[in-house]
């Protein structure tokens, strides 16, 4: 009966029809706009619940926590046996790093949050001031973890393991290749032949070749090229290694960030009278980075998943330590809940990461604000 | 409008026999234009004929391959620090505004000021809050270019070009990204620009613009300057056949 008549000019805001905003109106349009779409609503919520039901009760109702070895975990209950991590879940966050000198690794971790704050939120109240220590970060975790400094002992690569090697692994490699990736980047658009020419030899073999190759070279053949008596660790080889691979993948996504951006931008920037460092600087790389957020946090991601690769060079990242877990004959047959935690592990640290550039994004989307 | 093509004896932009290929394709053809201190001059012509390039050769965004070309007695050449001097002293504004959209509009007007020039942060701040309130937008400085109009956004083009100070300002085509709606306001603009002496050159179909502030206005087709007379004249009593037609086409619609 909306039949109002209104002067030109003066026809008011009406409210939507009811029902077709809000919570109910979610509800109506997305489960229940047709009668097939109710019952396939219906039948999801039950297989859904059916579903959760049993894992649960797998995971905790029905789990035991601890136990000496996997037949008294059956005697006990039919759930997950999480004996077999909580019996070892030091070694699977150290590795062999001797118990004593644990609380070394802690204080590298958790001061590491404070290292990265100033970097990963810009924003942040003091951020000066923070910064320095993440300028000094490297050298302090370093002397900690590694020891041979002010009195504390040297604790030998080959203890290192578990979680802690996969966060030393993948934190130093991703910290290193993302300023090798974005030099390669801008050698490979460079003017000068020879940058240019050896920017892309570089990239097209780093990434021409399996990880798992270069890891190899990396434990086997990499002391023949270095001179004689020289003779970094495994542990630096394998970085280094981590950091040339992804910094090639990476080096790509920020080139498509660079050729995404409109040659304007360019001709203002020379036009205001910037030269080629200034307008990199300033125009190139914070809009090019912007865009390429999504492709190198997924590059982030795949050299933190891929650390774990590492085991096939006798390393004990988490996975090796699982497989020493399930060989001893107490826990023989356990994998599904040893894989499972190492994945867990995996899931959060790289769901966080995936959080972090979703959130970085937001903010610097300047378009709609 | 009174014209001062007496008023100064030296051109501050000479332009002497000067050509351009865009590789086998000759663009400019033998161009020769004087450009008094404090001159307004208009380029018109139909699309392809070279205009843009022309002023784009003026701070060399494009490169000439024969002839001269010198600004401020500092002549063009591949000389890297001639022509920092000179793209400091010569402001352009874009038809597509090319602002930088990840910066605020003051930062877009303090960026090269302070990192070109080596104001101190203060100074271009205050710089530029003076020249976002001659082109009457200074509630907008912390804003985004995203979050503007198109005609807001080409003020802020001004005003951030102006922020270096030039001495010449270059514009291309200023409005034909604009709506209607918005031309007048960019127009408005570059008329009170005009009327503070700056040495303009500005490449438009806004007839309407020239015949208000242009001392001379200049006509090209296929890379040549066909016709430069003032705009009373050009106007009213066109002498080449070409300029006829031209102004035939854009006048009576």
């Amino acid at each position: 009966m909306s039949t109002e008549m209104y002067k030109p000019g003066s026809y008011p805001n009406l409210p939507p029809p009811p029902g077709t905003v809000g919570f109910y109106g979610w509800i109506k349009s997305n489960l229940f706009s047709s009668i097939s779409n109710s019952l396939l609503t219906i039948i999801s919520v039950v297989l859904v619940y059916y579903l959760i039901d049993g894992i649960i009760g797998w995971f905790f109702f029905d789990a035991v926590f601890d136990a000496d070895s996997k037949i008294e975990c059956r005697k006990i209950d039919n759930g997950a046996c999480w004996a077999v991590i909580t019996r070892r879940v030091g070694q699977f966050v150290y590795g062999f790093y001797p118990e004593a000198e644990r609380w070394r690794i802690d204080i590298s971790f958790l001061t590491m949050f404070i290292a990265f704050a100033p970097l990963l939120y810009p924003d942040l109240p003091k951020r000066k001031w923070l910064l320095w220590f993440s300028g000094i970060y490297p050298f302090f975790a370093f002397v900690l973890i590694n020891g041979g400094f002010f009195g504390l002992a040297k604790i030998e690569y080959s203890l290192f393991g578990g979680f802690m090697l996969t966060v030393i692994l993948g934190v130093t490699g991703i910290v290193c290749s993302l300023p090798i990736g974005i030099l390669l980047a801008l050698g490979r658009q460079s003017k000068l032949t020879v940058v240019r020419t050896l920017s892309v030899c570089f990239i097209e073999f780093m990434r021409g070749v399996p990880l798992i190759t270069l890891l190899f070279v990396a434990s086997s053949m990499l002391n023949y090229f270095m001179p004689p008596g020289t003779n970094f660790s495994i542990l630096v080889r394998v970085i280094i290694m981590f950091t040339f691979f992804s910094a090639a993948y990476i080096a790509e996504v920020i080139r498509g960030g660079i050729q995404a951006i409109p040659k304007g931008q360019y001709e203002a920037a020379d036009a205001l009278g910037m030269n080629y460092w200034q307008t990199t600087r300033f125009i190139t790389l914070p809009q090019a980075l912007k865009i390429s957020i999504p492709g190198i946090m997924n590059t982030f991601i795949g050299l933190y998943k891929d650390t774990t690769l590492v085991v096939v060079i006798g390393l004990l990242d988490p996975l090796g330590i699982g497989r020493a877990a399930l060989a001893d004959t107490k826990w023989n047959g356990l994998s599904t809940e040893t894989y499972l935690f190492v994945a867990l592990f995996f899931f959060v640290s790289c769901f966080a990461m995936s959080r972090y550039s979703l959130w970085l994004e937001n903010k610097l989307n300047t378009e709609h604000k | 409008m009174a014209t001062n093509k007496t008023k100064s004896s030296k051109p501050v932009i000479e332009i002497k026999e000067m050509h351009k290929w865009f590789g086998t394709f000759h663009v400019l053809k033998n161009i020769s234009l004087g450009v008094n201190q404090g001159e307004r001059i208009v380029i018109c012509g139909p699309s392809g004929s070279g205009k843009s390039t022309l002023i784009r050769c003026i701070n060399r965004l494009e490169v000439h391959q024969k002839g001269d070309i010198i600004v401020n007695d500092v002549e063009l050449t591949g000389d890297l620090k001639n022509l920092e001097t000179i793209r400091s002293d010569v402001g352009m504004v874009f038809q597509s505004f090319n602002l930088f959209p990840h910066l605020s509009v003051l930062e877009n007007c303090t960026l090269a000021p302070i990192w070109v020039k080596g104001l101190p942060k203060k100074e271009a701040n205050e710089l530029a809050m003076e020249l976002l309130t001659r082109v009457k937008i200074p509630e907008q400085a912390l804003k985004f270019p995203g979050q503007l109009s198109g005609g807001q956004q080409q003020r802020v083009a001004i005003a951030r070009s102006l922020c270096m100070q030039p001495k010449i300002m270059l514009f291309d085509e200023p409005t034909s990204a604009l709506d209607p709606e918005m031309i007048k306001e960019v127009l408005d603009t570059m008329i009170e620009l005009a009327e503070t002496g700056m040495t303009m050159l500005v490449v438009t179909h806004e007839m309407g613009f020239a015949k208000k502030v242009a001392d001379s206005v200049i006509f090209m087709d296929e890379g040549e300057i066909i016709e430069q007379n003032d705009p009373k004249n050009f106007f009213n009593n066109p002498k080449n056949e070409r300029t006829k037609l031209f102004l035939s086409q854009i006048l009576n619609h």
